[in-house]
């Protein structure tokens, strides 16, 4: 038989249970070795969408309102659908911002504003405590109801006793115990807590297989299958009316919009947000649970209806709550063991809502809601404090018995009230308000914080307005008048029949008014404005999470300086000194550096300690405490623009990379060119050796063949011999000057050559020169003439280097000037800061052509293989040689057929080249 | 994402309203074996999706 202590042991025992299966998987992943680290442990923890609402409550939905129960599961498995753009993405951006929770996810996204994160706290904790008094509600009835086994009465609507009276509240205490031992084991900077899941996948398990079981013995055992049951109900015309839509089960309308709910639901309600976006594991694990978790959700709900019909046919003429027949059939069918089994189910699935629900209630009131009062409290000095995490710690326990305190007193306060019973879908439609600004959060970039502050309070009021104060009014908390005449008795104002849209249900035209409300005021004044930096920087963090590797997220918005010491001092605050030393020993470690090393913090590190200090106190306490240590330097709209717009980064990467390319085009033509030179030289040094030997070659031929001759004819008479003796002669005259002449340039052209400057007077050197050439000329008849001004400065230069100039200008001018009035004018004269001298001459000129390579080594006007060399091509080029060595130029202008000047200058005043010379100089004449 | 229109174009009016009315298929209301039907399908075809995706 069913004892009171049967069930009360089996009741604990079960609990031990979970107890048992938290602290091993809690052990497990001390180890490093999870055991929810698999999709199918992930997609069970997700259901936890199925509290006892679903395992008592969709039995007597059906039984009112037929199939109408099924959009709840519904819209959850068409979210599903799209969990793999929206799911993933919000994981995502969760995991790269240390996020835990729905609050912390709108706040951080708005640029981590406390009064959203407050905001947020608010409507959940008003909108979720109310669910968890029904799960204690159903706790403590099933467990009235089985306790009277066999037979089937339902529990006294009034008289329980308060507090220490009364069941309930010790499994409220027993569900804090546990959550608190499990929720808030320690501080840590992901709020995972993986013993906690598995209890949680546990449960789901569990009630998954008892409301299978209770479907199965009802359709197969008490009835004869699917077929027998429906065929039974048709023949009752109230039963048939629950078989179609559009009557009973209500309009299209509902329909839809509960279908849509439920969609915003599996999303946002915190327990949803908890298991599926903070405890995920895996972001992988989500693929699976894409067709796993409605799978569930369609097993779940496969015997519903025939539960349904089956009670309502059972327990003719009333008497027995529809919301009770999962447990009441088998009770009524003498199956004590199902029963107990079915209490056990509907157990786990009350507590698995209210130890999720609660402790994400209580991570956003801690990091939300208390931590921002209490860091802004000045006089408390909590920032002062050396080690706050056994306050955090503090508060986040105290926060859970405060919830389950509160969801127990609204249990007891109201009782069967409506605002009770229907307070499910009321619980959605608050956590539907959030749709607008995550949606628009992580798919919009223009959303900004006051748009989401006005949004959600718009959305919120109208919810509080048209749902959850009709509520109260039809629980007779307040007038009734409230709602068949509107506030302050104005028509328009009804509550739910708002400016007179009347024609859908209750949730229906909440859903329409604060959607309506919450997106216009959202849309609306975030068109209306700009957003700040921080908004922007928050807003392409969510928005373009995909795109960004999650190393680099977050850091490069920031820049300032920190000591490291003070950022260790303040973590150590949150966290315990001893877990922010580990912390900061891993990620040195994980950048390849010795822990401590550097003084200062950089942007990494800093971002790093945030994201570890946000997932202990939320993200806008952490930005707060985090701006508390560090000298921040704001960035500027205008500079977060630039860095964050991915197409400017884009565009100015690839400029960069133009400018490389330009770079190296231009490097590359440089070495081309150098190239060329090179080959030039190469070219021309190759051409000198050449035309050197062959040079020499025509000389040296002379010689040998004169001197062949002379041996080779001994009878030659003296004229002859004589004759070729002088050849002989000239010819090595003329090799010893040529070789001369080589050795002195390449002196000269490698720097070697020995120069003796002095002070001389330009016109002396002129004459010397004039009266050592005189008999050339005169040989030739070529008049010779000087044209000098009196008075000249003098310059420093080499006298016999100038005489060897002026000799070879001379020399060539006398021959190419052979002509009856052959004659030569040397010109001095001043030009600027420079002594000019101008040879001359009207012989046979040269050609343009010509006038460009004279100056070149060997080379000579006129055809070298047909005519004999008249000098040997390296006068000219010494020449200038010598010229530019004292910092002049040499040049000719000619017109051919009418002569020819050879030009060149020396300057007056000493260079630096001139002081080198002096300086050598002083030192011969010193010594 | 098509699946997900799939899905709210079938389990709304007008589709749902064809199979709202009386009838049955083997001794199962029509409505009710509609609906659950193809939420069996659309639960295949997701699995089948997110399955030949992640290979």
């Amino acid at each position: 038989m069913l004892t009171g202590a049967t069930i009360v042991l089996a009741s604990f025992a079960y609990v031990g249970l979970l107890f048992a299966i938290a602290y091993y998987g809690d052990k497990r992943a001390d180890a490093g070795r999870s055991i929810i680290a698999n999709p199918y442990i992930y997609a069970l923890s997700l259901a936890v969408y199925c509290t006892s609402w679903t395992f008592y409550g969709s039995v007597g939905r059906a039984a009112t309102s037929g199939i109408g129960f099924l959009p709840i599961y519904l819209g959850p498995t068409l979210m599903a659908a799209l969990w793999w753009y929206v799911m993933l993405k919000i994981i995502r951006i969760s995991k790269a911002n240390r996020i835990t929770s729905i609050a912390d996810f709108i706040a951080s996204r708005y640029g981590k504003s406390q009064i959203l994160g407050g905001l947020v706290t608010i409507i959940l904790v008003i909108g979720i405590v109310p669910y968890i008094a029904l799960q204690l509600k159903a706790i403590s009835t099933s467990f009235s109801i089985i306790l009277k086994y066999p037979e089937v009465v339902m529990p006294d609507k009034a008289g329980a006793p308060l507090f220490l009276g009364d069941n309930t509240f010790y499994i409220a205490m027993l569900l804090a115990a546990f959550t608190i031992l499990f929720g808030t084991r320690h501080l840590d900077a992901t709020e995972r807590h993986e013993g906690l899941v598995a209890a949680v996948a546990f449960e789901s398990l569990v009630k998954l297989l008892a409301f299978i079981a209770v479907g199965l013995f009802v359709t197969f055992v008490m009835y004869n299958g699917f077929g027998d049951i429906f065929n039974r109900a048709a023949e009752v015309p109230q039963l048939n009316a629950l078989l179609m839509l559009g009557g009973a089960s209500g309009s299209y309308t509902t329909w839809a919009s509960l279908t849509f709910l439920s969609m915003l639901a599996i999303m946002f309600l915190p327990r949803q947000f908890q298991v599926a976006v903070v405890e995920n594991v895996d972001e992988r694990h989500l693929n699976k649970a894409i067709w796993l978790f409605p799978l569930y959700l369609f097993a779940i709900n496969i015997f519903v209806l025939p539960i349904a019909l089956g009670g309502l046919m059972h327990f003719q003429g009333g008497g027995v709550d529809a919301d009770t027949f999962v447990l009441t059939l088998p009770m009524a069918q003498q199956q004590p063991m199902l029963a107990l089994f079915v209490f056990i189910g509907g157990l786990s699935a009350a507590t698995g809502m209210v130890i999720v629900e609660t402790i994400a209630l209580s991570t956003m009131v801690c990091n939300d809601l208390v931590m921002p009062v209490l860091l802004r409290m000045k006089w408390l000095r909590l920032t002062e404090r050396p080690d706050l995490s056994g306050l955090l710690l503090g508060i986040r326990r105290g926060a859970i018995v405060v919830i389950l305190v509160l969801g127990y007193l609204y249990f007891y306060l109201a009782g069967e009230a409506y605002a009770l019973v229907s307070i499910g879908l009321i619980s959605f439609s608050a956590v539907a308000q959030f749709a607008p600004a995550i949606i628009g959060g992580i798919f919009w970039k223009g959303g900004t914080r006051t748009g989401a502050i006005w949004g959600l309070a718009a959305g919120f009021l109208v919810w509080l307005y048209t749902l959850l104060l009709p509520s109260f009014a039809k629980s007779g908390w307040l007038p009734i008048t409230f709602l068949s005449q509107g506030i302050f008795g104005i028509d328009l104002l009804k509550p739910q029949q708002l400016f007179g849209l009347y024609g859908l249900d209750d949730t229906t035209h909440c859903l329409f008014w604060s959607m309506l409300a919450n997106i216009g005021c959202y849309i609306g004044i975030s068109l209306l404005q700009r957003p700040n930096a921080a908004e922007h920087s928050q807003a392409t963090l969510f928005v373009d999470v995909l795109k960004q590797s999650s190393a680099t997220a977050g850091s490069r918005f920031w820049r300032g300086s920190a000591s490291i010491d003070d950022l260790l001092a303040l973590l150590g605050r949150f966290l315990g000194p001893e877990r922010a030393r580990d912390a900061f020993a891993v990620y040195a470690r994980s950048r390849g550096e010795k822990p401590n090393q550097a003084p200062a913090a950089d942007a990494d590190l800093v971002h790093y300690a945030e994201s570890l200090l946000a997932g202990t106190i939320g993200s806008a306490s952490a930005r707060a405490m985090i701006a508390s240590v560090v000298d921040e330097e704001p960035l500027g709209i205008d500079e977060v623009m630039n860095i964050i717009d991915e197409a400017s980064q884009a565009l100015a990467y690839s400029r960069q990379l133009e400018q490389k390319s330009r770079e190296l085009e231009a490097a590359t033509n440089e070495l081309r060119g150098a190239n060329q030179r090179l080959q030039e030289l190469d070219r021309l040094k190759d051409d000198f050796i050449s035309t050197v030997t062959h040079e020499l070659r025509t000389p040296l031929t002379s010689i040998r063949a004169f001197s062949e001759i002379l041996n080779d004819n001994p009878q030659l008479d003296t004229g002859q011999r004589a004759k070729f003796l002088g050849i002989i002669i000239k010819e090595s005259e003329r090799l010893t000057r040529l070789i001369n002449q080589v050795l002195d340039l390449a002196k000269i052209e490698s720097g070697n050559a020995e120069w003796h400057s002095s002070e001389i007077d330009m016109r002396e050197v002129l004459e010397d020169s004039v009266t050592a050439v005189s008999q050339l000329f005169k040989d030739r008849n070529i008049t010779l003439e000087i044209k000098a001004p009196p008075e000249l400065p003098l310059i420093v230069a080499d006298r016999d280097r100038l005489m060897q100039v002026m000799l070879n200008l001379l020399s060539n001018a006398a021959k190419f000037c052979e002509r009856p009035d052959g004659r030569v004018n040397i010109t001095l004269m001043r030009q600027d800061d420079t002594l000019r001298v101008d040879v001359t001459d009207n012989g046979i000129g040269i050609s343009p052509s010509d006038q460009k390579i004279i100056f070149d080594k060997f080379r000579q006007v006129g055809d070298t293989l047909t005519q004999k060399p008249r000098g040997s091509g390296l006068g000219l080029a010494i020449s200038r040689e010598i010229i530019s060595h004292f910092g002049g130029r040499l040049w000719v202008t000619s017109t051919l057929g009418e002569g020819s000047t050879f030009s060149f200058t020396l300057p007056i005043k000493a260079s630096s080249k001139f002081e080198v010379s002096g300086l050598k100089l002083d030192q011969k004449f010193g010594t | 994402m098509a699946l997900f229109l799939l899905g709210c174009l079938l389990f709304n009016y007008p589709l749902l309203s064809l199979f709202a009315g009386q009838g049955e298929i083997f001794g199962v209301p029509l409505l009710y074996a509609y609906v659950f039907t193809v939420w069996a399908l659309l639960i295949g075809l997701m699995a089948l999706v997110v399955e030949r995706r992640s290979d």
